[in-house]
């Protein structure tokens, strides 16, 4: 039973979890980006468009890694170089996300494709209770492991994660030590917005292995959220993820028991629960546990004077 | 070479009155590649949506319909701009003010036209009211990030509704349909030219002008206007900013509902499935096109009411999603931001050399 | 060594340098002097690669040079410690300093690399913790780490844009003796101030600015401190004004008694702070910057809340913040940081000019405001203070800062305040805009209304004010009377040592 529900919890997390990933990715850089929730959608779309294209999932995954990317790299032109306003520039993607990804959708409802199978890790996946739930899962899932690793490696052990964190703290102290802000900020918000689409490409290529209008369902506003409880770390944002997939396992699980509590009640709890994390995870950020990035939001001028 | 940009010193009366439109425009040129990609002919879905809104009184009239909840909304949306607070909920403040006001018709008995309408009007200021005001006080509390609360408050609002109206308010003789019974003729705004051009909509222009005034005649207004200059002032000014905070996303909300208060009494005459296309989202782009002004707002609304009737009749004949007018909007949006750019630098063409 | 030749730099409606040219030789110190807004920092700002110069050329050894970012510039080896420090507070000293390096390897010991910064650390006499979060250091400290910095970069040329502005004296001394070392190690120096007193102790040579021209470059022995004023200020007209010996009351106005204020990171700002002003006096606060005058003007003037301690008004308490508010109308505050939070950029003259008493029946009928009176009391400021406007509707965020400075002052003391509360009121102001301020500081204590000065301005603070209070690390150091104590007393108790 348990190991069941963490096996759910894992899987509807994953998605959450990579959305989450690549929205730290663009906050460190100083970018806010409101378009997670489309971002998923393309990279949903795409990945499916692309699987039953060529019959490769590795190429699906890759067709939503750089879908997502191009999109998120029109967020990333408008606010980075142009200084645009970064919350209505977030938005205009969500919603362009998904108007485009109904428009072209339309002929993908109803395909099935064969979506991510387990992959059983020797040996991990014998540890009794949390060994099948995390070591005998689909390939995405591990990416999803190893990706959390990668960044906090990247961000606090490299010289390209001190200059990016730089950036979003006082882009004017990276300016002057040599480091080409708009760059940074502009592949931060590309290659996250690309992790983003990883997220939506997992809803149709191994959550449910199909398109549907509108998928992801507001898990992209939940990924935006969690950036928050998460404090700007990716481990934390594991543990967020999975916070939410568990709360979305229970659900389901008491939907399958044929509860008499109305399923439209039951849908909310995930977005009441995002909401309560959002609150403690702010007081507790105002009392100085941690800081947000400094200079998330606005966008550097150079010649701006002070 | 390379391309720099330099801020303008000041930059053009037309060029700014201008950029909203030509915003439209080129998303009309980029969307039509779109449509070409899903296999429709920009220019003759063009021609139909122009036709379909305003080629016949009855498609101005309807065009009018929907200009109406986007009026209340985009005000709504607007007023919280101005206070640099952003409103993304009023999509799920119009579901709740619909509910408040769907509650007093089909559950206070009243009789009496004009107080039925009142207390309506009452329960859906409120309701919306309320609803925006929980992320207001988060934010003047705990300055918790109110885009996310309003926005995720929309899904909660929306699957309430939906609670609603499948389960305890379901009209036993609705075939099983998500919606509740009709409200009684008292519950019901007067419509006109045999047309379903309702009373809301004059209502929202009067809306309209009493937000202009607030903003710009009463010392509300102005104190609105510093906060969002700069709330740190503000507050140096002896202002109380959190109060206002609350107060002007309470108002902003309440406004929105009462969009969701005309939808019901002028329109659907019962609360359903679905009650809003999404007009509470489509608000935040006439709140962003409309810069600062309420007439804007008003302007702004009937091309979006423009686009979305076009947008149904597309969806008729071309099989389109309704969908699609977001990909719309959002690239109205980016263009717009776009165009923001070029008002505020010029952009030329440099040598690599600094002299010259 | 480097070379600058008629170098043009405008803004959207200001010419911030018209035609400056200067040169540097190896191993000079080489001082700019000119009053704010000459176009020092502009200036730098060329020669380090974050401003693009629209006219002019810049000759490095004899040769052109092309700067159009600061990593042109770094690459060059010309690098500058800027006014606003360029650090990240949330980050480690070292972190800092490692994103300045460019000439280490992707993959790197850090423990080698630490021992390397240690090494110069300590042939400076400094004393810096590298493991430390940058915002827990002195601003003193941080301006060190700039410095490191740059000589971990090994520049050949040095720029310090006002650095001892937010230094104790005796700091000060200290950077001077760290720059003689480096002018004998061969490296160039310029620097930038507009204090006669240390430009004659250091300079090899002097170039003054004045409204965007380089003016004249005199060598070390051509010049004297009066040669140099006279040369910085030129013909303007500045107003005549003395101080008047008034008569200070007994009354005591404003009474704080073991004030302590925590910041939101939780270390306290104020620590048991006792202090009184009386009616009709002008108190001097010096301090090195971010020793608690913030956090005292704050909390006087009820943006912050006190953790422990009591102010009192005559009789009342006023600690507690809905009594201090009814209070506040009559304190009056001259904020430090005039353009983020002492006007609404984005509105009018008019209407920040009404900011604190929009909601008086002078200038309301019923809800709607009177735009007439709120007009006409407008001319009338702008007429009194003198205020550069522009256009009537004119954002004020159009305006110069002495200008901004000058409608705050204006709004301020509009209300007759009892007591005023100006934080460096005078800086980055021209030297005619400062004495305005003086002057209207003077003639308010002439009618009775008490001022508290913070500055970090020691020529300020002894020329206008009755008795000065020293700062340290929120703790009040002592009081001394300006007439009889020195700027070497007052030094030795800014850096928290003697205390009369």
């Amino acid at each position: 039973m348990v190991e069941i529900l963490l096996d759910a919890t894992v899987r509807a997390g994953t998605p959450i979890l990579f959305a989450t990933l690549g929205a730290i990715i663009n906050e460190r850089a100083g970018i806010i980006n409101l378009g997670i929730e489309g971002l998923m959608l393309i990279g949903a779309l795409a990945g499916f468009a692309a699987t039953s294209l060529s019959g490769s999932l590795l190429i699906g995954v890759i067709a939503a890694f750089v879908a997502a990317l191009l999109a998120g790299s029109v967020h990333g032109f408008i606010t980075v170089q142009l200084r645009g306003n970064q919350i209505v520039s977030g938005l205009a993607l969500t919603m362009f996300g998904i108007g485009i990804t109904a428009l072209f959708g339309r002929s993908m409802v109803g395909l099935t494709i064969a979506g991510f199978e387990r992959l059983t890790i020797p040996g991990l996946s014998m540890i009794p209770v949390i060994g099948k739930p995390f070591f005998n899962q689909d390939a995405l899932i591990y990416l999803s492991f190893v990706l959390v690793f990668a960044i906090a490696f990247f961000f606090y052990r490299t010289r390209w994660g001190l200059a990016l964190r730089t950036v979003g703290e006082n882009p004017a102290a990276a300016d002057t030590c040599g480091v080409p802000v708009n760059l940074y900020r502009f592949l931060a918000v590309s290659i996250g917005s690309g992790i983003v689409g990883i997220g939506g490409a997992y809803l149709s290529l191994a959550s449910t292995p199909m398109w549907i209008e509108n998928m992801s369902a507001g898990r992209g506003w939940i990924a935006v959220a969690l950036v928050i409880f998460a404090s700007w770390s990716s481990y934390r944002a594991l543990a967020g993820a999975y916070l939410f997939g568990g709360i979305t396992a229970m659900q389901l699980r008491f939907q399958a028991m044929g509860t008499t509590i109305s399923a439209h009640i039951l849908q909310m709890l995930p977005y009441i629960f995002t909401i309560l994390v959002l609150v403690i995870s702010t007081v507790r950020l105002a009392k100085g546990a941690s800081q947000q990035p400094e200079s998330l939001g606005q966008p550097y001028d150079r010649e701006d004077r002070k | 070479m390379r391309l720099i940009a330099e801020k303008r010193e000041n930059s053009s009366r037309l060029f700014r009155f201008s950029a909203p439109f030509v915003s439209v425009l080129i998303a009309l040129f980029v969307a039509g590649f779109l449509l070409i990609f899903a296999g429709v002919n920009p220019g003759e879905a063009y021609v139909e949506i122009f036709r379909e809104a305003l080629g016949s009184s009855y498609g101005l009239s309807e065009t009018l319909v929907k200009t109406t909840p986007l009026i209340f909304a985009g005000l709504g949306v607007s007023l919280a701009f101005r206070m640099q607070i952003w409103n993304i909920g009023a999509e799920g403040q119009i579901y709740m003010g619909a509910m408040g006001a769907s509650w007093v018709a089909l559950f206070s008995g009243i009789q009496n036209h004009w107080i039925m309408l009142a207390a309506m009007f009452s329960a859906a200021f409120c309701c919306g009211g309320l609803w925006a005001g929980v992320a207001g006080f988060l934010r003047a509390k705990w300055r918790v990030n109110e885009v996310i609360i309003t926005l995720l408050m929309n899904y909660i609002a929306i699957l309430w509704v939906d609670y609603l109206v499948y389960g305890p308010w379901k009209d036993p003789k609705g075939f099983n349909f998500p919606l509740t019974a009709q409200f009684s003729d008292a519950a019901r705004f007067s419509e006109y030219f045999d047309t379903r051009l309702h009373s809301g909509f004059f209502l929202a222009l009067f809306c309209a002008l009493l937000i202009y005034l607030f903003m710009e005649r009463t010392i509300w207004g102005y104190e609105i206007k510093v906060i969002g200059s700069n709330p740190k002032a503000a507050q140096y000014a002896g202002m109380k900013t959190g109060m206002a905070i609350f107060l002007v996303l309470f108002l902003s909300g309440a406004i929105a509902g009462i969009a969701g208060f005309s939808e019901v009494a002028g329109l659907q005459h019962r609360l359903q499935h679905g009650i809003s296309p999404g007009y509470g989202y489509t608000a935040i782009i006439i709140a962003w096109l409309a810069k600062r002004s309420a007439l804007g707002v008003v302007i702004v609304s009937f091309l979006m009411g423009v686009l979305l009737v076009g947008g149904d009749s597309l969806q008729i004949s071309w099989q389109l999603p309704v969908a699609f007018v977001y990909a719309f909007q959002g690239l109205i949006l980016f263009f717009l931001l776009a165009s923001d750019f070029f008002i505020q630098y010029r952009v030329r063409l440099k040598g690599g050399r600094a002299n010259g | 060594m480097l070379q600058i030749e008629k170098i043009r730099k405008t803004f959207p409606g200001v010419v911030a340098l018209d035609s400056v040219s200067f040169s540097i030789a190896p191993g000079e110190i080489h001082t700019l002097l000119g009053e704010n807004g000459a176009g020092k920092s502009t200036l730098m700002n060329v020669l380090t690669g974050l401003y693009r110069p629209e006219k002019g050329q810049i000759l490095l050894d004899g040769a052109p040079v092309t700067l159009n970012s600061p990593r042109d510039s770094l690459g060059l080896g010309i690098g500058m410690v800027h006014q606003h420090f360029m650090l990240v507070p949330a980050h480690s000293v070292f972190e800092n300093i490692l994103l300045a390096l460019d000439n280490i390897p992707h993959f790197f010991s850090r423990k080698t690399l630490k021992k390397k910064i240690g090494n110069v650390i300590r042939e400076f006499d400094l004393d810096l913790d590298l493991d430390a979060p940058v915002w827990r250091l002195s601003i003193g400290a941080q301006q060190w780490i700039e410095l490191i910095k740059l000589l971990m970069r090994n520049c050949r040329l040095l720029i310090l844009d006002e650095p001892t502005a937010v230094l104790t004296p005796q700091e000060s001394k200290r950077l001077f003796i760290v720059l003689g070392k480096l002018k004998e190690q061969g490296k160039s120096i310029i620097f930038i101030s507009h204090k006669m007193r240390e430009v004659m102790e250091i300079s090899d040579r002097v170039t003054v600015l004045k409204k965007g021209r380089s003016l004249t470059t005199l060598q070390r022995g051509d010049f004297d401190e009066k040669r140099l004023a006279s040369l910085m200020i030129g013909e303007d007209q500045i107003p005549q004004w003395e101080k008047q010996t008034h008569v200070v009351d007994d009354d005591v106005v404003l009474q704080i008694e073991n004030l302590s204020v925590h910041n939101d990171r939780g270390l306290s700002d104020l620590e048991n702070f006792d202090l009184s002003l009386k009616r009709g006096e002008i108190l001097g606060i010096a301090g090195v910057a971010g020793n608690g005058q913030k956090a005292l003007a704050e909390v006087l003037t009820g943006l912050k809340t006190a953790t422990a301690g009591k102010i009192l008004a005559g009789e009342d308490d006023i600690t507690d913040s809905t009594a201090k508010r009814s209070y506040i109308a009559g304190i009056a505050h001259i904020p430090e940081d005039r353009k983020s939070i002492g006007i609404a950029p984005d509105m009018t003259v008019d209407d920040n000019l009404i900011m604190k008493s929009f909601k008086s029946r002078a200038f309301r009928n019923w809800i709607f405001q009177d735009r007439k009176a709120i007009r006409s009391n407008a001319e009338a400021k702008i007429d009194q203070f003198a205020i550069k406007a522009g256009p009537a509707g004119n954002p004020v965020r159009y305006l110069s800062g002495g200008n901004i400075q000058k409608v705050i002052i204006a709004r301020e003391l509009s209300e007759r305040p009892a007591v005023l509360v100006a934080l460096y009121p005078t800086r980055g102001l021209d030297i005619g805009s400062a004495e305005y301020v003086h002057k209207v500081m003077a003639d308010g204590a002439a009618d009775g209304m008490s001022t508290l000065l913070i500055s970090e301005d020691l020529d300020e603070l002894l020329k206008i004010s009755d008795r000065i209070a020293v700062m340290f690390r929120g703790r009040l150091i002592g009081c001394v009377d300006p007439l009889k104590t020195s700027r070497e007393e007052i030094g030795l108790m800014m850096s928290g040592e003697g205390a009369p």
